[in-house]
């Protein structure tokens, strides 16, 4: 065992400079203060199974989980074509029958939610780019860390499982509202929901491992000189959705736990009394309306823990790509924190037609419209950086347009359905449907489209190729506009959300060409996602490679002493921080970027900022 | 541990403390070993699994329409032939109470280096939490044998049963993983896991070192709190 700790690269062996802060010939104005703590000793894998399956190397853990989280949403994208095929042509597909439909609709909604888009941004970003950002050798905990992985692949595995067993997976809708969820009648309420709860449960307590790990790594493991206000935004973002992550999945955690009693020994807390077909079912003296009011607690935070990494990546993109520094960063840190904090405390407008009281949706339409003051501060923030800057207009920088307006639409509809006197009538419309798929699906998806083309190099040191990356943007936006566009107006004149099939219905008679429509644009932008894959496969065997630190970016993670970064990030010294990752074009600097890691003594005559 | 300076920082007391830990590079927590750290936000989390659990508890309580058990009937415990209510949770109690005290004790004998005593008194923990566990089953199969279950009960809403071996049973499991754990922490401590620089561990890549004793002080008392909540809420509700 010893010769596995053994110190290859002398990690250890900081020099008295280091630890002193200040050698003879360094100027004062270069102090950063010593090192608090000894180096992290690394576990070093030798053989095939260390080092690439059960690693405990953040970053080949972040693409682990980055490939699981691709694979689930991959197969909710093919969910979604199946519901566009019956939605827009009815009857075409002979064997998507309505259970079939309502499987399809669940598995697609917790597929992306969950197991997509949460495990993308925090176990595959946030692994890879936390200990990278903020100068740690790896994450605090590598061993808890390769478990989190491991547990997460298991939790997809059970999910997975539930398409092929008796009855198939569950039906009940993403929110799995109770009693109808566990009872007969709903489609897959035998072993499907029951798969589901156990899947959900696992994949809390793989996601607490891993974010203990990535919240003790940015509070107590940064390099030296790395302030709280030297994180990039994207480790703000992240950090962030990691504490509402570790607050909120409580919950779901417990409604899951509770649900599963009710549905394997029988008893009763979400299930009130129970007629069907004239007879009294066991069940009795449960709150349906208190899985609702624990479910949200979790699903409200939840779309900010998508939608927070969303923003911090985005504001170092938009940063990077138009080389200016971004607007306002101490608001934007305050704005992504105070987001989350107001995050827990608007859960109820999810449930203004549970027949709440009226003054109780009164108070979560408020905090709910609070929310847009500072996710409107972020989105000025983000256009004023990009005012005057010198923009360039690659395929990252597209993403992150095409991000941000598309932000603004979701956004924007999201304060029609904050009211409660207009979210009633639209309530369980299209006009939801396209609400949520514009502000935490098309967006959030942007930006990790955005994010892949732009750090791509760094993880295999090959530039994806342009002319297919621009390709991909175009038909993606414009592909997803086709499709929820239409579907805000289909919501205005009253189709309800979760039908199978509408029928003559005097609703559909205007709308019929529109909803065909809408289903050949999905199809269009779920088949334009694999230009991405085949220019990824492309560019691994054929691509450019990268020179180092292509985007000339100031962040950690490009200047790490290989490309893409070796076990370790750092080589043998780790980085010291002197000043922000923002600093782009700054007067009398001789280029246009100043790396975190450049010393105040050689840009004295500049007018940097003080960070 | 009151001494605020640890290994070389001179921290500032009070708020203005606060903010220049906040505001400085490295750590936010000076001096706070990782693992620490890790445990008290991990806490943190299962505090809010905690609440979840209670809140559900008072909201079912709440909206059931059938009359809640009286629980000192229920819980009552017959000693020299007379029924004395809550007997056997006040017991239980006591034994989880004086554990954190043996627990406390250990981690100051651990931070001496104190291995023996140490060592001792995590197992006087372990053995304090057994017996709590052990007490814990005997209830559980009295009101069983009574006829009460998760899905019904003789002496009210069907939902009482159902909370309070779903609650008591979380919090149990809690503290039979505290067990577990206590008596692998007591073979380590007196193997002297922790001496000499320590040595590393199964679930680690770190050295071991006394602040694991700590570590685990705290999941001990966190899980002696979260009993305190629940004997209110169950027993004196």
């Amino acid at each position: 065992m010893s010769d596995e700790y053994e110190n290859k690269s002398g990690y250890q062996a900081q020099s008295s400079e280091a630890l002193t802060g200040s050698a003879g010939s360094t100027p004062d104005m270069d102090y950063v203060r010593p090192a608090e703590l000894p180096e992290q000793d690394l576990y070093h894998g030798h053989t095939f199974l260390t080092k690439w399956v059960f690693c405990q190397d953040a970053k080949v853990i972040g693409v682990q989980y980055f490939l699981t989280a691709v694979f689930t949403g991959i197969v909710g994208l093919i969910l979604s074509w199946l519901m566009r095929l019956q939605l827009g042509f009815p009857g075409l597909a002979g064997f998507i029958t309505a259970e079939h439909y309502y499987q399809f609709v669940t598995m697609h909604g917790m597929i992306m939610v969950v197991y997509f888009l949460t495990a993308l941004f925090l176990g595959g970003f946030g692994n890879y780019l936390i200990p990278l950002m903020v100068g740690a050798r790896d994450m605090v905990f590598p061993y808890v860390n390769m478990l989190s992985f491991w547990m997460f692949f298991v939790a997809v595995a059970v999910l997975m499982a539930s398409f092929f067993v008796p009855g198939g997976p569950t039906g009940a809708g993403w929110t799995l509202y109770p009693p109808q969820t566990i009872l007969e009648g709903t489609p897959g309420s035998g072993m499907g929901i029951l798969l589901m709860l156990v899947s959900l449960a696992l994949f809390v307590i793989g996601f607490t491992m891993g974010g203990l790990n990535y919240m003790i790594t940015v509070l107590q493991a940064r390099t030296r000189g790395m302030t709280l206000m030297r994180m990039p935004l994207t480790v703000w973002g992240i950090f962030t959705a990691t504490v509402l992550a570790m607050l909120a999945f409580p919950a779901l955690l417990v409604s899951a736990i509770m649900m599963t009693l009710d549905k394997v020994i029988g008893t009763s807390f979400f299930m009130p009394t129970i007629l069907k077909a004239g007879e009294v079912l066991e069940y009795g003296g449960g709150s349906p309306i208190l899985f609702q009011h624990l479910f949200w607690f979790f699903g409200h935070p939840e779309v900010y823990i998508v939608a927070l990494p969303a923003f911090g990546i985005v504001s170092d993109l938009i940063s990077v790509h138009a080389r200016k520094n971004i607007f306002g960063y101490r608001m934007m840190v305050w704005a992504i924190v105070g987001i989350g904090a107001l995050s827990f405390f608007v859960w109820a407008h999810h449930m203004y037609v549970s027949g709440m009281n009226p003054w109780f949706g009164f108070f979560f339409a408020t905090t709910t419209l609070i929310i847009a003051v500072p996710t409107a501060m972020k989105v000025y923030n983000w256009i004023l950086t990009l005012w005057r800057g010198n923009i360039r207009i690659n395929t990252v920088m597209l993403w992150c347009l095409g991000f941000i307006v598309t932000f603004v639409n979701g956004g924007i509809t999201g304060i029609f359905l904050g009211n409660v006197s207009v979210d009633v009538p639209l309530s369980d419309t299209y006009f939801v449907v396209a609400h949520f798929h514009m502000v935490m699906g098309i967006a959030p998806v942007m930006v990790i489209m955005g994010a892949v083309y732009h750090w791509f190099p760094l993880i295999t040191g090959r530039l994806l190729n342009e002319t297919l990356g621009k390709w991909h943007f175009w038909a993606t936006f414009l592909g997803a506009y086709s499709i929820y566009f239409p579907m805000h107006y289909l919501g205005f004149i009253g189709v309800p959300r979760r039908y199978y099939e509408m029928y003559d219905s005097p609703y559909m008679t205007s709308a019929v060409g529109m909803n065909e429509f809408i289903s050949l644009a999905a199809f269009l932008v779920g088949a334009a996602q694999f230009i991405l894959i085949f220019n990824i496969i492309k560019t691994l065997k054929t691509g450019k490679p990268s020179p180092k630190n292509p985007w000339k970016a100031n962040s950690l993670e490009w200047h790490t002493s290989t490309q893409p970064p070796e076990h370790g990030n750092f080589g043998e010294r780790l980085p010291v921080v002197h000043r922000w990752p923002y600093d782009f074009s700054v007067p009398g600097a001789k280029d246009d970027f100043i790396p975190q890691t450049t010393p105040p003594s050689e840009v004295a005559h500049t007018k940097v900022e003080k960070t | 541990m009151s001494d605020p300076k640890i290994d070389g920082f001179e921290l500032k007391p009070g708020f203005r403390g606060m903010a220049s830990d906040t505001g400085s590079d490295q750590t936010m927590f000076k001096g706070v070993h990782w693992g620490k750290a890790m445990m008290w936000i991990f806490l943190l989390s299962d505090t809010f699994v905690f609440s979840c659990f209670l809140i559900a508890y008072m909201k079912g309580r709440g909206s059931t329409p059938v009359e809640w058990p009286n629980p000192s009937e229920v819980f009552a415990l017959e000693a020299f032939g007379v029924p004395v209510p809550l007997l056997l949770i006040a017991l239980m109690t006591f034994v989880l109470i004086t554990s954190s005290g043996t627990m406390a004790l250990a981690v100051k004998y651990g931070y001496e280096k104190n291995r023996k005593m140490c060592g001792w008194l995590v197992l006087a923990t372990a053995i304090g939490g057994l017996t709590f566990v052990g007490m814990q089953a005997y209830e559980w199969s009295k009101l069983i044998h009574e006829g009460v279950r998760p899905w019904e009960n003789p002496f009210g809403a069907a939902q009482f049963g159902s909370f309070f071996f779903m609650i008591t049973g979380f919090h149990g499991t809690h503290v039979s993983i505290g067990v577990i754990f206590l008596f692998i922490y007591a073979y380590k401590v007196f193997a002297g896991h922790y001496e000499n620089g320590g040595k590393r561990g199964w679930f680690t890549t770190m050295k071991g070192d006394y602040v694991e004793i700590e570590i685990l002080g705290l999941y001990w008392h966190f899980v002696d709190l979260v009993w305190v909540f629940i004997f209110a809420f169950f027993y004196l509700w």
